[in-house]
């Protein structure tokens, strides 16, 4: 009686500290967020049983990411506005950065050494892209001319051309794929939208007809490079190469196909334990998650990947500004490129590239990029009137 | 879904837009689904299977292969387990250091290790078969992704001495050659198996079940006897080096079981380092290989003759002048004998007399006695390539060809079909099947090529053969009446015959109760001579004298009635029951 007497006088009850902090949390999203991140957190504990520190390394990263998608939540869609073309820039000049000074894993260079920590680049131009094409389109307002479009798609460009120059084609596609969801909602003609998309339908078709011959090892594809080519061929056909490039898709389409409908169940999958999965707590951890959940396990990850871009569609729907509206549409679509693109390249429809599974996969600075954009779309959700107003 | 309908979303966005791309999330929602669903129902006992056949292996346990024993329990050949050093180039990223060591440990360099590991392959080999030190070593430098697995290797413990005969194995310990090849089937044993998971790493992760357990290979022992082998190649050996000879063989059998004692070839090699092999080096020649025998032939044209009772020991034969023309080709002596006794045919070795007894034998008949000898026809010791050398049906003999054969010419055999032959000299006309290994029981029966008393009269030319007056008095051994022929033939190239000889000898002992049959032939000599008494006859006496000691057998001539005279020279024999007088060695005849 007395306690909670003296609690309730101080300036700082644990109510009201919480209420401060809850405050500009949307439930419904965090929600969502909260499952996502404790199912991937039990997947990922099965796939790094060979390296339980793993678990309490992404704790970590998972600490930091959800301090910053609160102080994301707390800034203001003006204040969004205000950073969008210093982030932009910012994120382009340490993308520079990398190609000049970046630290090489894997054949690639995508890493930049700050001295107190190693981040991606990369995962910030996730948040930029769309920030910086939404700041764009709002100062045009929805009176957009052909040239505006033509600027925007420089926007795009640059960076996506840097990211995929690292080479880091999955994040380059991702981010070029946000960005065009931000273009093609801010009403870019349909007379260009439909004919890019009947070109890419065809090239999509031709591939996979001529797969035979465009494989062939003497033929060279004019942009791409040796081992980019080598992941189409071999989504095409992946038991050319068992056990070089077609390894990876071979090893989680069996990973898969043996969870069946209910999964052998959670620590239980051969695949993933016995070490036959490749990049198992990275880039395929769908598989694992496959593997011992079963049909029932990805049904329900996809419920709840379409439940959060769903509600990421609803915050733009219900945001006052053209800023907002693309920025919280572009962030929720930019969700479902992700999960797309992974899971499709886990099961073998889409060819291998890196892209991480979101809020599931291990890695930090992806956690801290989708995390800051859930905080985004929680500032706009919560400052829709006071906008208004 | 209303929120496309939204009246905000409307106003700002056209609505068509957020169908179009509801619409297109929906379409890849449905296709992961599909895909999903696919994978996990429809493909699912497929894929599960193919998860399964990942870790579950069926571990397969090697059987110890069998020894090879010679008849005293010696081995030949045995299984050692060794190491060999594989690596998953994935995981085997080795610093510069530890490559470096490895590669000095494993005896090879760094740069040919690097190369290996480059292999995009789950699976390399570094080394196969190293010795057990080395895997020790290798071991001790727990070196991420290289592995050891346990094989066998096989070591043979005589070496180059019974090199052909026993064979070897490939590196799947496999019988490849001789007795390892003929014998495999005892030898190798049946491996065992284990159901076991494995992870990627290859490690062992559980142990399911036993299928089988294996089956250790069962030794072979030998007819073998590896100190006459030894006696028989040191002999051949010491003789190709005299005589710069191309090649040479010897055959030891003993006359009592029809096993074969020993068997050696020159030019042979080390089995334990098969570096660079040729195929002269692998051949069993002795086996393998035939050559026209020249007079060793000549007991049995006689033998023949006697059994038909066309002559009898003491017949005269005129040999006169040492020629005998027949058509248009001649037969010669090389000395001119005047008239012989048929036994002295035998003793002079004289190709005339041969020649004009085989002449009053049916050409069926004579072809009968050679193919009841196994002439002509493999022997079937379950050697790769045995040769059963050239017998022509009697059919098409012609006069001329009936009587070269009588000494040896237009007809070929191999050694060991010629030694055969000579054991229905010592054993009473009869001849038995050879064995490879030892017999514990008596030999199976045997078939009566000629006549008990056929056979002792031939013994008793053979021995005369032998003695002081004969072609080969070098093949005497101290301490035991010595029975056999000569052999000079000439060698045909290109369908001719060539200034190129093969000097043999076959012969048994002792004569008063034969135990071995011992036949050498020494292949182009070139140095010292060609005829068979003076090349292959101190090659017998040396190999037989030794075994005869060997194996204890009692000697049956006073031993001071021999004894070798200063620079291996034979001195005149005192005594003999053969031995009518005193008389110089002469040169062996043809």
């Amino acid at each position: 009686m007395s306690l909670s007497a003296a609690l309730r006088a101080l300036p700082l009850h644990p109510r009201v500290l919480w209420a401060k902090l809850a405050a500009p949390i949307d439930p419904p999203l965090m929600a969502i967020v909260a499952t996502l991140l404790a199912c991937g957190m039990m997947v990922l504990a099965s796939a790094s049983a060979d390296n339980p520190l793993r678990l309490v390394s992404q704790a970590g990263n998972l600490a930091v990411a959800l301090t910053l998608m609160r102080i994301a939540a707390q800034i203001p869609p003006q204040g969004l506005m205000r950073l969008a073309p210093p982030v932009y820039v910012l994120a382009v000049l340490l993308l520079v950065a990398v190609a000049l000074a970046g630290d090489v894993s894997k054949g690639a260079r995508r890493w930049l050494n700050l001295g107190v920590a190693r981040i991606q680049p990369s995962e910030i131009m996730k948040i930029a892209m769309p920030m910086m094409l939404a700041w764009y389109f709002q100062k045009r307002e929805a009176m957009a001319a052909w040239h505006d479009f033509v600027v925007a798609a420089l926007i795009l460009l640059l960076p996506v051309g840097l990211i995929a120059k690292q080479p880091d084609l999955g994040t380059a596609v991702v981010v070029a794929a946000t960005g065009l969801f931000a273009i093609f909602l801010a009403g870019l003609s349909w007379k260009l939208v439909v004919p890019v998309l009947a070109a890419a339908a065809a090239g999509v078709v031709l591939l996979v007809a001529s797969g035979d011959s465009i494989c062939r090892p003497e033929v060279d594809w004019p942009g791409l490079r040796e081992y980019q080519k080598h992941r189409v061929c071999t989504l095409l056909d992946p038991g050319s190469d068992p056990l070089g490039k077609g390894f990876h898709t071979i090893q989680s389409t069996i990973a898969l196909g043996s969870g069946a409908i209910l999964g052998k169940g959670w620590m239980q999958g051969t695949q993933a334990h016995l070490e036959f999965l490749p990049e198992r707590h990275t880039d395929f951890i769908f598989a694992v998650a496959g593997e011992e959940f079963g049909l029932v396990g990805g049904i329900a990850l996809l419920l709840l990947y379409a439940a959060l871009i769903g509600r990421g569609l609803m915050i733009a729907a219900g945001a006052p500004t053209l800023f907002a509206r693309l920025l919280a549409a572009s962030l929720a679509l930019s969700y479902f490129a992700y999960a797309f693109v992974n899971i499709g390249m886990v099961s073998g429809i889409l060819p291998v590239v890196g892209v991480p599974l979101p809020f599931v996969s291990y890695g930090g600075s992806a956690l801290v990029a989708l995390l800051l954009g859930v905080g985004i779309l929680m500032s706009i959700q919560k400052h829709r009137m006071l906008v208004q107003k | 879904m209303k929120f496309s309908e939204s009246p905000l979303l409307s106003r700002l966005v056209p609505p068509r837009r957020g169908r179009v791309l509801l619409l297109m999330l929906m379409g890849c929602f449905v296709a992961l689904l599909a895909r999903a669903f696919y994978l996990q129902t429809m493909r699912n006992d497929f894929l599960q299977q193919k998860g399964e056949s990942r870790y579950s292996r069926v571990l397969e346990l090697s059987a110890t292969r069998g020894r090879i024993l010679d008849r005293q329990g010696d081995v030949l050949a045995v299984s050692t387990p060794v190491k060999s050093v594989w690596a998953i180039p994935e995981d085997a990223r080795l610093a510069p250091a530890g490559l470096r060591r490895l590669a000095s440990i494993l005896g090879t360099s760094a740069r040919e290790l690097t190369r290996i590991l480059a292999s995009d392959k789950d699976f390399v080999y570094l080394q196969r078969q190293v010795p057990p030190d080395v895997a020790a070593r290798v071991e001790a430098l727990r070196l991420p992704g290289i592995h050891q697995s346990r094989e066998f290797r096989r070591y043979y413990p005589s070496g180059e001495v019974v090199a052909q005969l026993l064979g070897f194995t490939g590196v799947e310990d496999g019988g490849q050659e001789g007795i390892e090849l003929a014998f495999d089937a005892q030898l190798a044993g049946k491996p065992g198996s284990r159901r076991v998971i494995k992870d990627r790493r290859g490690n062992i992760v559980e142990d399911v079940e036993s299928i089988r357990s294996p089956r250790e290979g069962r030794d072979i022992v030998l007819a073998l006897d590896a100190k006459i082998q030894y006696m028989a190649y040191a002999a051949i050996r010491q003789a190709v080096e005299e005589h710069r000879a191309a090649a040479a063989g010897a055959v030891v059998l003993d006359a009592k079981t029809g096993e074969i004692l020993a068997m050696a070839n020159l030019p042979t090699y080390n089995p334990n380092n098969r570096g660079r092999l040729s195929g002269a080096q692998l051949r069993n020649r002795a086996v393998t290989d035939t050559f026209e025998p020249g007079s060793t032939l000549k007991p049995f044209t006689i033998a023949l003759a006697l059994d038909q009772e066309r002559v009898r020991f003491d017949t005269p034969i005129d040999t006169r002048p040492g020629r005998l023309t027949i058509g248009n080709a001649t037969i010669s002596d090389s000395h001119p004998n005047g008239v012989l006794t048929v036994a002295q045919v035998i003793q002079k070795s004289s190709n005339v007399g041969a020649a004009r007894i085989a002449l009053g034998a049916q050409p069926e008949d004579m072809w009968g006695m050679f193919a009841r000898l196994g002439f002509g026809e493999p022997l079937k010791l379950g050697f790769p390539g045995e040769a059963g050398g050239r017998l022509r049906p009697w059919q098409h003999w012609r006069p001329i060809e009936q009587a070269t054969m009588a000494y040896g010419h237009g007809i070929s055999v191999s050694l060991i079909q010629l030694a055969r032959g000579y054991l229905a000299f010592a054993r009473d006309g009869e001849i038995l099947p050879l064995s490879l290994t030892r017999l514990d029981a008596p030999p199976p029966g045997g078939v009566q090529v000629f006549s008990v008393r056929t056979a002792r009269e031939v013994r008793t030319m053979l021995e005369m053969a032998a003695g002081p007056e004969g072609t080969a008095p070098k093949a005497r051994v101290p301490g035991y009446r010595v029975a056999g022929k000569t052999g000079t033939a000439h060698k045909l190239a290109g369908g001719r015959y060539a200034e190129r000889y093969v000097a043999s000898f076959v012969g048994f002992a002792p004569v008063s109760d034969p135990r071995l049959v011992v036949a050498v032939m020494i292949d182009e000599p070139t140095v010292g001579g060609y005829y068979g008494g003076q090349i292959a006859a101190p090659v017998f006496s040396r190999v037989m004298g030794g075994a005869l000691r060997a194996l204890g057998v009692r000697p049956d001539a006073p031993e001071q009635a021999v004894h070798e005279a200063p620079g291996g020279q034979s001195a005149p024999p005192a005594a003999g029951p053969a031995a009518i007088r005193i008389s110089y060695p002469q040169r062996g005849l043809r």
